[in-house]
């Protein structure tokens, strides 16, 4: 019987290429249950699952609260800015308050790298991280595995470029990971100030020039200018990074192929993409928002079928 | 281990005749009846009976689907049963239709449950039977019968029946093992 080699979700670099193949071969299914008239599974009734984001989140939250809810999970959801985390109590010593009411499953985003491995260590519940710091958000580079095999047919030997700001991004970690295990090719593209120093290291080129990445490319992955995160000036202005890194109609209609477009969301408009391509043809975006409902079902299937 | 012959091949092809030419009597021309084939073993016979009334009985457009129960099992975490899923395939509405499960074998009858449930994701049908090729006769766990069945068999808890298709094997038999 297949099962995940893994107890947690705690990141991509801690699955397997076969763990990944099950999570995306799931999420197939689950994309075809959340597209009947009824959506809903009774597989988790008997799961109750926390959602612990000490980090803002839109579409993450909701996409894991309506996974859960797909699967007849019972869930309570707590944000960090309305909890006793402000009156000073620790992260152990707040997840076992709320495992003291019966909770079997911790879905939780966290500020610092890392923070979901410690939780994993030193509480009593099936952990899945929902991003931490600038380490991993295995589950949005699911969904951007899923989203790219379900356009093109597969993952392996595909050419992926993620583009903007890696030195912050949790998401290019975790694609970096993801695509490479499934033998996709990647590379980074983005001012380098925004590139890690040691990007080498994971076997990831760099490059600087993004029509030559794009040309390079069958997958552009255009990442968000995070600017809660960027604490001293990483680029002269937003004009000039929309300039040099931004994705525009005229780039793209200049190049002799159609490539696939992903973003994985909130789009700062005119900034690392125009709107005419957010809406585009050629833009998977509202796929990739659909898709990681499926994939989180698939991830919190699979990770509840080990918990006895 | 003792292994036994339950059914040949001619065996299931005159119980397959049988088993249409029942589901004529009953449902005529299909208009208001679709087939379910369990997945992921009543596939073949629902893909079979389908056949044959096309074929042979020129009964035309029938609707066919395959509906995968994994999700809706009441054993999940409970045993060390797959959780992997099959493909469900409905592309019609049951939406107050005679719907016919097919699947090769009923034993505990369990896995019906969990379709009854499960087809309620794609409408509410007016009926739904269930056809088997072998009935467990004695292993029941839950009230639910067979409407058309090919064969009925005495066979304890721990005896199993395997049932080989043309499609998937060499050619198609149905085999009784016990300890």
């Amino acid at each position: 019987m297949s099962q995940l080699s893994v107890n947690h979700l705690l990141g991509i670099k801690y699955l397997t290429p076969d763990d990944i193949d099950l999570i995306l071969e799931t999420a197939k299914h689950f994309k075809e249950v959340i597209n009947r008239p009824i959506k809903k599974v009774p597989s988790l009734r008997d799961i109750t699952i926390a959602n612990i984001f000490f980090e803002n989140s839109t579409r993450t939250k909701l996409s894991f609260e309506l996974a859960q809810k797909r699967l007849s999970a019972d869930v309570i959801s707590f944000s960090a800015a309305q909890s006793s985390v402000k009156k000073g109590e620790t992260l152990i010593d707040t997840v076992n308050n709320i495992l003291a009411m019966k909770v079997d499953m911790v879905v939780m985003r966290h500020a610092h790298a890392g923070a979901a491995h410690f939780l994993s260590q030193n509480v009593n519940a099936t952990i899945i991280n929902a991003g931490d710091g600038a380490h991993e958000h295995p589950t949005q580079a699911l969904l951007d595995s899923f989203t790219i095999k379900e356009k093109l047919g597969s993952v392996a030997g595909k050419k992926v470029v993620i583009v903007g700001d890696i030195l912050h991004s949790r998401v290019a970690l975790s694609n970096i990971f993801a695509l490479q295990m499934q033998g996709a090719e990647v590379r980074v593209c983005g001012p380098k100030t925004l590139i890690p120093k040691h990007i080498d290291s994971l076997n990831v080129k760099v490059e600087t020039n993004l029509r030559k990445a794009l040309e390079w490319c069958d997958v552009a992955n255009m990442l968000r200018v995070q600017n809660e995160r960027l604490d001293v000036s990483y680029f002269p202005s937003t004009r000039e990074y929309a300039m040099q890194y931004g994705l525009t109609k005229e780039l793209l209609d200049s190049l002799n192929k159609e490539i696939v477009i992903m973003h994985p969301g909130p789009i700062n408009r005119g900034v690392e993409i125009t709107s005419d391509i957010a809406d585009s043809k050629q833009s998977v975006i509202l796929e990739q928002v659909e898709n990681g409902v499926a994939v989180r079902m698939a991830v919190i299937y699979l990770l509840a079928s080990k918990i006895k | 281990m003792n292994q036994k012959v339950l059914l040949t091949k001619q065996d299931i092809d005159s119980i397959l005749h049988r088993l249409a030419c029942q589901l004529i009597e009953k449902h005529h021309n299909f208009s208001e009846s679709v087939i379910i084939g369990l997945q992921p073993r009543g596939v073949y016979l629902a893909n079979r009976i389908k056949n044959i009334l096309e074929n042979e009985y020129q009964i035309k457009n029938i609707d066919l689907g395959f509906l995968d129960i994994t999700f809706f099992r009441d054993d999940f975490r409970r045993n060390e049963k797959s959780i992997e899923a099959s493909e469900t395939q409905i592309d019609f509405l049951v939406e107050n239709k005679n719907v016919i499960f097919i699947d090769d074998v009923i034993f505990t009858g369990r896995s019906v449950a969990s379709a009854l449930n499960a087809i309620q994701s794609f409408g509410r049908p007016k009926t739904i039977e269930l056809l088997t090729l072998i009935d467990r006769k004695f292993c029941r766990h839950l009230p639910i019968q067979p409407d058309y069945s090919g064969k009925s068999i005495d066979a304890t808890i721990t005896d199993k029946v395997k049932v080989y298709w043309k499609e998937n094997a060499d050619e198609d038999q149905v085999f009784l093992i016990t300890n």
